[in-house]
């Protein structure tokens, strides 16, 4: 028997988990069980192991054979099956194709609730306003209103001026 | 100042209290966050990680939180303090096996405690004891917005917060609480009530072991999913189940006492008379008979004894706690020799247990407030 993660060398570490009612199972070489700390019994968690290494066969089924790299970092889809872990926050976008089953499977939804940074939503609430300050002035141009269009471009600027500001940081 | 002379004496951090800390020995919030434009820790260069640490370190050491933190690279600590940080569960042990590059942040009370370039650029995480994890979401909530002011987060309107590992992609938090289930264990229902437990999306770890059988019947409940959900319903669902798990174990342990006394009374006699006169024991069995004590002192087998002296004996019998009184390596049989003299020693006052509670009133049920 090979190891599940080197598939190299013979598995001599034989562990068997409970997860979610069915019985996972992993075997592993000496020297991967090793780098996975599972020679150490109180830092382990088969748990994490085994969701690492499906999530990554996943990926790689998932993933068009042809080598996908991410521009930035130069991670490529053999890395992450290797650590299940990506290389970036570019890898996202990268490998979004790929991702997308897997993060189906592992999580609630693939859209993120939750909390965002603060320069993040004022952005998106300038942004907003930006929109409806723009339909405003495309109604008072065709209305010939020309005085409050001058006003909305001006608020349009100045909301505009406002996004680059947070955009530098 | 060194990390020894920073953290808390063990009897110190054995007597922090919490609501239902009975059975929930601690409650933890953690969120992962990184930076944008920089690879994650375990794919970047070694100058590349110095330059995130030289960059989130000093942005986390100026918030007033951590006025009195301390704060270090983790090259600077030696192999015991590391283990030590992690007995005191403070750190993970893949960021104990971190050197140059990356770095911990841990304010005063020990309630906060930032590993940076653990998997993450940033592991911040807030800690309490007993179950609180509503208190440590608000903590952790309110640091991370001050952090974010002061870094430029890798976040995506769609995908949330950005991780190195997708299953902690979106909110980046994980929720979690150390329970002592010692009545679920000896009346076999800690199984299927794992099973359960998973069934809603929650992961159960043996906190000191692998499999499902936990060393000192510790157990660690988490969520699992971090994407498509809100913090707060994360912490809410948790927070039922917790409420749940407490009701069962309160229940296991009365009925263990009405129905099968002698089973309860003799494997807690046991354990006493073993840690009492042993003169040699591992870190493991010592682990596993401190619960059984702990479970005679919350079934009032040992008055005038208070829960935090089993604490504390919990922490300062493992590896690294015992050895830091030595300047000699100690082998672990000769750990296994000065953890039994130092049981024997602390347990001289404490008389056998009394197998009739002394007061019916003591084995009340802790019931949880919702």
């Amino acid at each position: 028997m090979l190891c599940d993660i080197c598939k190299q060398n013979v598995a001599t570490v034989h562990l068997t988990q409970m997860v979610e009612g069915k019985t996972k199972k992993v075997d592993l070489c000496e020297a991967c069980s090793k780098e996975k700390g599972v020679d150490d019994p109180t830092g382990f968690s088969l748990a994490d192991l085994l969701l690492g290494l499906g999530a990554a066969q996943e990926v790689e089924q998932s993933l068009p054979s042809g080598e996908a790299k991410c521009s930035r970092c130069g991670f490529t889809h053999s890395d992450f099956k290797k650590t299940g872990r990506l290389g970036c926050a570019e890898c996202y976008t990268t490998f979004a194709e790929g991702l997308e089953g897997l993060l189906k499977n592992m999580h609630k939804g693939t859209k993120h609730l939750g909390k965002a940074p603060a320069a993040f939503r004022q952005t998106l609430d300038l942004s907003d306003k930006l929109q409806s300050l723009q339909v405003r002035l495309d109604k008072a141009v065709s209305d010939e209103q020309f005085e409050s269009a001058a006003q909305i471009r001006d608020e349009i600027n100045s909301v505009k001026n406002q996004i680059t500001e947070l955009a530098s940081g | 100042m060194n990390i020894h002379e920073f953290l808390a004496s063990p009897p110190e951090a054995s007597k922090r209290t919490g609501p239902h800390d009975r059975i929930v020995l601690s409650s933890r919030v953690r969120l992962a966050r990184n930076l944008r434009g920089m690879s994650f820790p375990g794919w970047a260069k070694k100058p590349e990680r110095i330059k995130a640490l030289e960059t989130v370190r000093p942005a986390v050491e100026s918030l007033e939180q951590m006025s009195e933190a301390f704060s270090e690279s983790m090259d600077n600590l030696t192999a015991l303090d590391k283990q030590i940080l992690v007995e005191r569960h403070l750190i993970s042990r893949e960021h104990a096996a971190k050197n140059a590059g990356s770095g911990l942040v841990l304010n005063r009370e020990e309630s906060l405690c930032v590993m940076i370039n653990e998997e993450d650029h940033l592991r911040m995480q807030s800690l309490r004891p007993g179950l609180q994890i509503k208190e440590a979401w608000q903590a952790i909530d309110q640091i991370d917005s001050l952090v974010e002011k002061k870094l430029d987060y890798a976040f995506s309107p769609t995908l949330g917060y950005l991780t190195a590992c997708p299953t902690n992609l979106g909110t980046g938090i994980r929720v979690s609480a150390m329970l002592h289930l010692p009545a679920l264990v000896i009346s076999e229902q800690i199984n299927q009530i794992i099973q359960a437990v998973n069934k809603l999306g929650l992961a159960v770890r043996g906190l000191y072991g692998e499999g499902t059988e936990a060393l000192g019947n510790v157990f660690q409940v988490s969520n699992q999913m971090t994407l498509g959900e809100l913090e707060t319903d994360i912490v809410e669902r948790l927070n039922k189940v917790l409420a749940q798990l407490i009701e069962h174990e309160e229940n296991g342990r009365a009925s263990l006492l009405e129905n099968k006394p002698k089973v309860v009374f003799n494997q807690i006699g046991r354990a006493y008379g073993i840690l009492a006169n042993a003169h040699s024991i591992s870190s493991k069995e010592t682990m596993n008979l401190l619960s059984l004590f702990r479970l005679g002192i919350d079934l009032g087998l040992f008055p005038g004894t208070a829960r935090s002296l089993v604490d504390e004996l919990f922490l300062i019998t493992q590896p690294a706690h015992l050895q830091r009184n030595y300047s000699e390596k100690l082998s672990a049989d000769e750990r296994d020799l000065l953890r039994s003299d130092m049981l024997r020693e602390r347990l001289r006052s404490v008389s056998r247990p009394h197998t009739v509670p002394a007061t019916p009133t003591s084995s009340k049920l802790d019931k949880p407030t919702e």
